[in-house]
Parts: structure tokens; C-alpha cells; sequence
């Protein structure tokens, strides 16, 4: 053990750790932008744009999808910022030409509630299953006997463990 | 010519399929062997006849057969001819050849084994894979033959195998060309990865009925599949990393996971498929489960149906388009029956697969698996759903809506964090008994490295609650992992005194699933810190700049420096920017981010100009500019925090892969080793 006062797994984290902390530092969450007198930035329309889907492309987001298209829609976004909309009234100005599809998210109303409430009442679902079968696990059984670290010696207990993971592979 | 090759191939193949299917159930019934092998025979007679006609396929697309429907979809003249080799895949009735290609060769591999101990599985794993493959055949020879030809009738162009009447043939001197978004390297070889991920997962499936079958209720199917079930996750893990890597290369929106339902299509095997290699665990060394590893591998088995046809039938883009064609009622039939089978023979079977243990300690290793079993269920129900909830709005309110990454981030976020917290605990607890006593004497140390770990993030500057909480996650994962490769050394180290690294590789080598299996720990961990560097720290900005100035993001900038516009001779018009790149004021880099303009399919694509440090992606893509004289141009510029720790985590997860899956070598006979000891006992 002579030597070997700093573990490697210690290290090995130290130097990933320095690495990590450079790559956050200094955070560049500042937009330099700054808005021209000619109106609305276009950081300002993909704000809006990032959270719109054009009915024709599939699921791909307004601000990034390169046809025209949806070029012309963040032009109208533009001009709808310039004449001082709000994201919201924006949105539900698309919502009411092309419907629920260009919302990121279907909005809670209707059947849609179906698409919120179903996985959370199927998750707890599958942990009261779960729950169940333990405690039927739990109950008093005939005990099975595990590896014996006692003839092994105390103090080698994870030697003992380790080797038996490894034998019983 | 060798269209009628190719298609009698096809067709051959179908029949020898149907026959092996027959001669197999009656061997295995009349407990007739001949007939047994018969069928197995037929298994491997597949695999070179599907090769006469991929090779016919291929043969028609690289000699530019456009009087082939096909050929005339996905091929041009002036395509390389290494695309149009990989063209074979990048349509709907290609990309089912070679799938049915990949099935067979697995199928085939895997019946030529030894079969001396498992006899009675034999005929039951070749009707299971033949049935399988007989349907994917039939998909194409009855609704995507990729050998119908083009013929000119009085009332248009109609395709048709053989040639109507009063028709001629009809030959357009050029094709369609090859999806721009598909000729890129890693497009290539990431759908043949997912679908060798998705046809070696048949096979522990094939093994799992024939087990259910003949009424083994032990583990050997497992046991046997065991590889073959980590070769599938293997490729399937590397498709879907491939896919990411694409994504963030070519599709132009600084991510690399939309949470899109194609690609959540291909992500649900997995998801079914991971918790399966671990709880396989549970059965092997506990004899508990079985009834669960059953479910979990069925259900794997036909999300890899269910993927191939979410994306092959055409249902994603309109449940009306799904019902109009005839191929996806075939597949929706197919996973149906083959789920209700499975399930009924498992049913049968119920009372056989008893557990042979019990557990009794909440915190032992099979408790907490039985917990990431959970997670990982959950997150595919919320993947399922999301897919297949715009499907019932349409079938059911008329009204189409979209479920976008929001909700999947929203929903699956926590889930991911207590797979990770899990990753963390799992390795510590032992298998059968664990007490939060024995459990909290191997802890502590790498939670106290975690916590020192937010301490220096803390003042480092990162305040992000759910970036600390990720992070810490991470850290602790990585201190657990690598303390459990440091403990087991050591007490190699202890007891034979091998120097630590002899006794390191002697460890990992000794059992390589699960050393393999924490280098994937290891992996996920560094993909984890990626993809919380680019989710939560990502910002992007646009503007439009002249030549010579400035868009400003954080500490970067970048200067247009000027454009050029030129046709290549593989039919793109490639506009391409040159920009400088400066970090606090310094100049760092010239990128060149393009459009290509694909003048055959009339598409364009946006490819980044990117930056690449260990440190982040400076990622620049070319929006819009002025035609003619390119006085200006629009750029949309990211700064990706931490992204290539995902790849380079995606890389060392599929090594881990490799270390677990490598096969052994023969283990000595034991009578060698009994010797061996009686001399050193001497």
C-alpha cells in the first residue's frame, strides 16, 4: 500500500472534475444581442418559434426548420412582435389557423388530458405491483442459506462476497 | 433479367420459409429428428438465397436500372457508387430485404451451433425465427417488392413485376436520387446498426418460446442468449448513438435527440431490452423472475415489430395514410397475434416458473434491480404513449397534436435520475442480503467524494439546481464505480499480491460482465454530464451581419469573413461561408458552415461549421444570405457546453459493451483442473 496514498478512482474523478468545470466556466448565458430600431430581434422570433411546430414538416420545431415555409412563418411572427403581440396572443394565433398540431405540447383540454394522466396512473400502477410483490417476498420463508462470510473471516467480508459474485458468475 | 433473379429468390425464400416452419413442428411433434433437421436446413437455406437477391438488388442499383422502380426511387447518375450500394437501405422495400438479409444470417449463425444439450429447442427456435422472417418476406413480395418495373401504359406510368397488357417498358433516363439527409457516413451505417440491434434480439425470443414451449422452466434459454441479447443491445445501444451523432451533424438544429417518434420508435426495444439484461441477473443467480424475463423479452421482441412498423407503414404522418395502405394492418395483425401467443403460452406455463427464491431484504442487489426494472418500464410508457396518443386524438376527435420533447423531458427527467441514483446504490448492494448498515459502510466514501464534488461546483459558479443535482448524480455514480474497481484490486492485491494493475485486469477479466457492465456505468455517466451540459447550458443566438462584422455569444464571436456559391458534380449548388471564430477576443478558428441545395430532390441541408474542444461545441450554422452579392448573410450560432463528453461517453459505453459480450474462450475441462489442484495440494 506504500505509495499509493491518492487511490486512482480519486484521480481518475479530480481530472474529470477540472475538465468539467472549465467546460461551464465562464457560463456564456449572456445574449449580446441587443434589440435594433428596426424592431423585433430574431432571437426574440425564435424564442416564439422554438415552442411552434409548422403542420406541414414534422416535428420539427419553427425556428429551426429550413423551408420556406416556415421561413414565412417567423416572418409573420416577426411582424406580429413588431405590431406588439404577445407570445401568447401569437400562439393562439397559430393555434386558431392550423389547430392544436403547432403546440409543442397538447394543451390540457378534452381528450388531451388523456395524454398527462395516462403514464403517471401506469407508473404508480407498476410500483404498487411492485410494492405487492415484496411484501409477498417479505413474508416468513424458509430460510435459504447465502454466502457463509462467517467461515470466511469478518474482516474479509467483501474479499468473501466478491469472490462468490465471481465464481457464480 | 436479374430482377426475375432477384424476385424468384425472394419468392423461393418465402416457400423454403413455409416449408422449415412445417418440418420443424412436425419433427418436434412426431419427435422425428430428420424432419427436425429438415427444417433446420431450411433455416440456413434462407440466408444465401436472400443474398442472390439483395446482391440483385445492389447489382440494378449500381448499373443504374432506372427501369426499376425502385432504383429510379432512391438512385441517380450522379450518385458515387458507394451510395448507391448503400442505397439497398434507404428505401422502404430495400431497407426490408435487407432486413430480412441481417435475420437470416443471425438465425443462421445461431442454428449452427452444438446443439448436443439443448436438443428440444432446436425445432422450435428455427419456427420462431422462420415464422418471423416468413413475414417480413411476405411484407415485401406481396406490398414492397423492390423489383416491380416502370411500364408506359395509355394512361400513364404504372409499375407492375411482370408487363401489363398493352404496355411498354418505360425507362427514365435519370432517378430520383438518394434522400440528401441519407448520404451522410453516419447515416449509412446507422440503420444497418439498428437493425442488427433489432434482428439479434429475435433470437433470445426464439429461445424464450421454445422454453415456454417445451416446458424448461430453468435458465438455460438465458443462459444460451445471454451474448447473443448483449450483441443486440450492443448494436442497437451503437444505432441509436450513431443516430444522435447524425442528427447533430446534418440536421441543423444543434441537438442531437428530438425525442422525434422515429427515433423513439427505435428507442423502445431498448428501453424494454436494458432492464432485461439486467434481471436476467436475478434468475441466473437467484432463480427468481422468471415469469418477469418472460414478459420483458416478448415485449422487446415485438417493440422491434412495432419500431420497424411505425416507421415502414407510413402511420406517423396520418392514422389515415396507415389504414389506406395494406401494409400496416399486416404488421399491427402480426404484432397482435405474436404478443397474444407469447402471452398464452406464458400463461401455461405460469405455474412451472415458479420463483426458487425469495427476497427478503428490500436493499439487496436484486431488490434495487427490480427498481430500475420500474424506471425503466416507466420511461417506455411514457415514450409509448406520447408516440401513440397523437394516433387515438386523430382515430378519435378528428384533431391532430403534436407531443413534442417538452412533455418526454418533462415526464421521463426524474425517471433518468433515479436510474442514475440507482446506478449509484445497485453495485454496493450485495446479492440476496443487504442491510442499510452494510450497505452505508460502502457508501460513505464515494458519497463524501459526490458532496465534495457539488462543494467545488458550487464554487466553481454553477448554481443550476437541477445541474448541481445531475451533476452530483454523476459524480457519485463515477466514485462508486470506480471505488468498486479499486476495492475488487485491492483485495486481489490483498490476497495474492499481484501488483494492483495485474490484479485490476485479472479482476476485470475474471468476470467481464460485470466489470463490462460498470464500464457502461462509466459511459452513461460521461454521456449524462453531455447531455446536461447541452440541455441546460445551450444558448444559441441569430443575427444578420455584413462582411466584417460581429455576431457576440458569451466569451465567443464570430466575424463573416465572405461566401462562395458552386455546383458539385454530385448535382448539389453549395453555398459556403467562411467565418472567423474568436474566444475573448482571440482568434481560434475559420468555419465554413453551408447550404447544400440538392438540385434532384430539390432539398437543401444545413451542415454546421463546428468548433470542437473537450471543453464544448462552438456550432454555426448558415441561415439565410443576400443572393448576388452576399453582402450579408444570417447565421445562428450555439454554444454546446460539455457535448463532447457524449460522444466520448457513448464511445466508452460501447466498449464496455464489448468487454461484457466478448466471448470466452473454452474453459478447461474440469478434469484438467481438478488435477491441477491435486498437484498444487501436493
Amino acid at each position: 500500500m506504500n505509495g499509493l496514498r491518492i487511490p486512482f478512482w480519486i484521480t481518475a474523478l479530480g481530472l474529470g472534475l477540472a475538465t468539467l468545470v472549465a467546460g461551464l466556466y465562464p457560463p456564456g448565458a449572456s445574449f449580446a444581442q441587443e434589440p435594433t430600431p428596426r424592431g423585433p430581434t430574431e432571437d426574440q422570433v425564435n424564442a416564439i418559434a422554438k415552442g411552434l411546430y409548422c403542420p406541414v414538416c414534422e416535428n420539427i420545431p419553427l425556428d429551426v426548420c429550413p423551408t420556406t415555409a416556415c421561413a414565412e412563418w417567423r416572418e409573420l411572427i416577426r411582424e406580429k412582435l413588431a405590431e406588439g403581440w404577445s407570445e401568447k396572443q401569437i400562439k393562439d394565433y397559430f393555434v386558431a389557423q392550423y389547430g392544436d398540431r403547432v403546440l409543442a405540447t397538447p394543451p390540457p383540454r378534452g381528450l388531451n388530458w388523456l395524454v398527462y394522466v395516462i403514464p403517471p396512473l401506469a407508473i404508480l400502477a407498476g410500483a404498487y405491483i411492485l410494492f405487492r410483490a415484496m411484501q409477498a417476498w417479505r413474508r416468513p420463508m424458509p430460510a435459504v442459506k447465502e454466502v457463509d462470510t462467517a467461515e470466511i473471516g469478518a474482516g474479509d467480508e467483501y474479499a468473501a462476497r466478491l469472490e462468490e459474485d465471481l465464481r457464480r458468475r | 433479367m436479374v430482377a426475375n433473379l432477384g424476385y424468384g429468390a425472394l419468392v423461393i425464400t418465402f416457400l423454403v420459409c413455409l416449408f422449415g416452419i412445417g418440418a420443424a413442428y412436425y419433427g418436434s411433434r412426431k419427435n422425428d429428428h430428420a424432419w427436425v433437421e429438415s427444417g433446420r436446413n431450411a433455416m440456413l437455406l434462407t440466408w444465401p438465397l436472400l443474398t442472390v437477391s439483395a446482391l440483385s438488388i445492389i447489382y440494378l442499383l449500381v448499373t443504374n436500372h432506372y427501369e426499376v422502380d425502385y432504383v429510379a426511387s432512391v438512385t441517380s447518375n450522379s450518385m458515387p457508387f458507394y451510395l448507391k450500394v448503400t442505397a439497398l437501405w434507404g428505401g422502404q422495400a430495400g431497407s426490408l430485404v435487407f432486413w430480412s438479409w441481417l435475420m437470416a444470417a443471425f438465425a443462421s449463425a445461431v442454428t449452427l451451433r452444438k446443439w448436443d444439450r439443448d436438443r428440444e429447442f432446436l425445432p422450435w427456435v428455427v419456427i420462431v425465427s422462420l415464422i418471423t422472417l416468413a413475414f417480413f418476406l411476405a411484407l415485401i413480395i406481396f406490398f414492397e417488392n423492390p423489383f416491380l418495373r416502370l411500364w408506359q401504359t395509355p394512361t400513364g406510368i404504372t409499375t407492375a413485376m411482370w408487363q401489363p397488357a398493352g404496355s411498354v417498358p418505360f425507362a427514365p433516363s435519370d432517378g430520383n436520387g438518394l434522400n440528401p439527409l441519407l448520404r451522410h457516413p453516419g447515416m449509412i451505417i446507422h440503420p444497418p446498426m439498428l437493425y442488427l440491434g433489432f434482428v439479434s434480439f429475435v433470437i433470445p425470443y426464439a429461445f424464450a418460446i421454445a422454453a415456454l414451449v417445451t416446458g424448461r422452466s430453468d435458465d438455460r434459454w438465458i443462459r444460451i442468449t445471454r451474448r447473443w441479447t448483449l450483441i443486440a443491445w450492443l448494436f442497437l445501444s451503437l444505432g441509436l448513438i450513431l443516430g444522435g451523432r447524425w442528427a447533430y451533424d446534418v440536421l441543423g438544429w444543434g441537438g442531437y435527440w428530438g425525442w422525434d417518434p422515429v427515433e423513439i420508435a427505435a428507442f423502445m426495444p431498448w428501453l424494454t431490452g436494458t432492464p432485461f439484461l439486467h434481471s436476467v441477473m436475478i434468475q441466473e443467480k437467484r432463480g427468481m423472475l422468471k415469469h418477469w424475463n418472460m414478459v420483458l423479452i416478448i415485449l422487446t421482441y415485438d417493440l422491434v415489430i412495432f419500431g420497424t412498423f411505425l416507421t415502414r407503414s407510413g402511420v406517423l404522418s396520418s392514422v389515415h395514410a396507415f389504414a389506406q395502405s395494406a401494409i400496416g394492418p399486416a404488421f399491427f395483425g402480426f404484432i397482435g397475434l405474436t404478443f397474444i401467443v407469447s402471452l398464452s403460452l406464458l400463461l401455461r406455463r405460469w405455474q412451472e416458473l415458479k420463483s426458487e427464491a425469495r427476497m427478503t431484504f428490500l436493499l439487496s442487489r436484486e431488490a434495487l434491480f427490480l427498481l430500475n426494472n420500474l424506471l425503466f418500464l416507466s420511461i417506455f410508457v411514457v415514450c409509448f404513449w406520447g408516440v401513440l396518443f397523437p394516433l387515438i386524438s386523430e382515430l378519435f376527435s378528428g384533431q391532430k397534436v403534436t407531443v413534442g420533447p417538452p412533455f418526454y423531458e418533462r415526464a421521463t427527467g426524474p425517471l433518468w435520475a433515479g436510474l442514475l441514483f440507482l446506478m449509484g446504490v445497485a453495485p454496493l448492494s450485495a446479492w440476496g442480503h443487504s442491510t442499510i448498515k452494510t450497505l452505508g459502510r460502502a457508501i460513505w466514501k464515494p458519497a463524501l467524494f459526490s458532496f465534495a464534488v457539488i462543494g467545488l461546483l458550487l464554487l466553481a459558479g454553477v448554481h443550476h439546481p437541477i445541474a448541481l443535482l445531475g451533476f452530483w448524480l454523476c459524480a457519485f455514480v463515477a466514485a462508486v464505480t470506480l471505488y468498486e474497481f479499486w476495492r475488487g484490486s485491492l483485495a486481489r492485491h490483498r490476497r495474492s499480491g499481484e501488483s494492483l494493475p495485474v490484479a485490476l485486469w485479472n479482476l476485470a477479466g475474471r468476470n467481464r460482465r460485470r466489470y463490462g457492465g460498470y464500464i457502461i456505468h462509466l459511459g452513461i455517466v460521461l454521456m449524462a454530464i453531455g447531455i446536461i451540459g447541452i440541455e441546460l447550458f445551450q444558448t444559441e443566438t441569430q443575427g444578420t451581419i455584413s462582411q466584417g462584422e460581429q455576431i457576440t455569444l458569451g466569451n465567443y464571436s464570430i466575424t463573416y469573413d465572405s461566401l462562395s456559391n458552386f455546383d458539385t458534380r454530385d448535382g448539389r449548388n453549395v453555398s459556403r461561408a467562411v467565418v472567423s471564430v474568436y474566444r475573448d477576443g482571440k482568434y481560434v478558428a475559420e468555419l465554413y458552415p453551408r447550404r447544400d441545395y440538392y438540385y434532384e430532390s430539390q432539398q437543401p441541408m444545413t451542415i454546421p461549421g463546428v468548433r470542437s474542444t473537450w471543453e464544448d461545441d462552438f456550432y454555426v450554422l448558415l441561415v439565410d444570405w443576400q443572393p448576388i452579392s452576399s453582402q450579408s448573410a444570417t447565421f445562428k450560432v450555439y454554444h454546446n457546453p460539455l457535448v463532447n463528453w457524449l460522444w466520448f461517453g457513448g464511445f466508452v459505453f460501447i466498449l464496455g459493451t464489448l468487454v461484457a459480450a466478448w466471448p470466452d474462450k473454452d474453459p478447461e475441462p474440469a478434469r484438467v483442473r481438478a488435477r491441477k489442484t491435486v498437484y498444487a495440494a501436493t
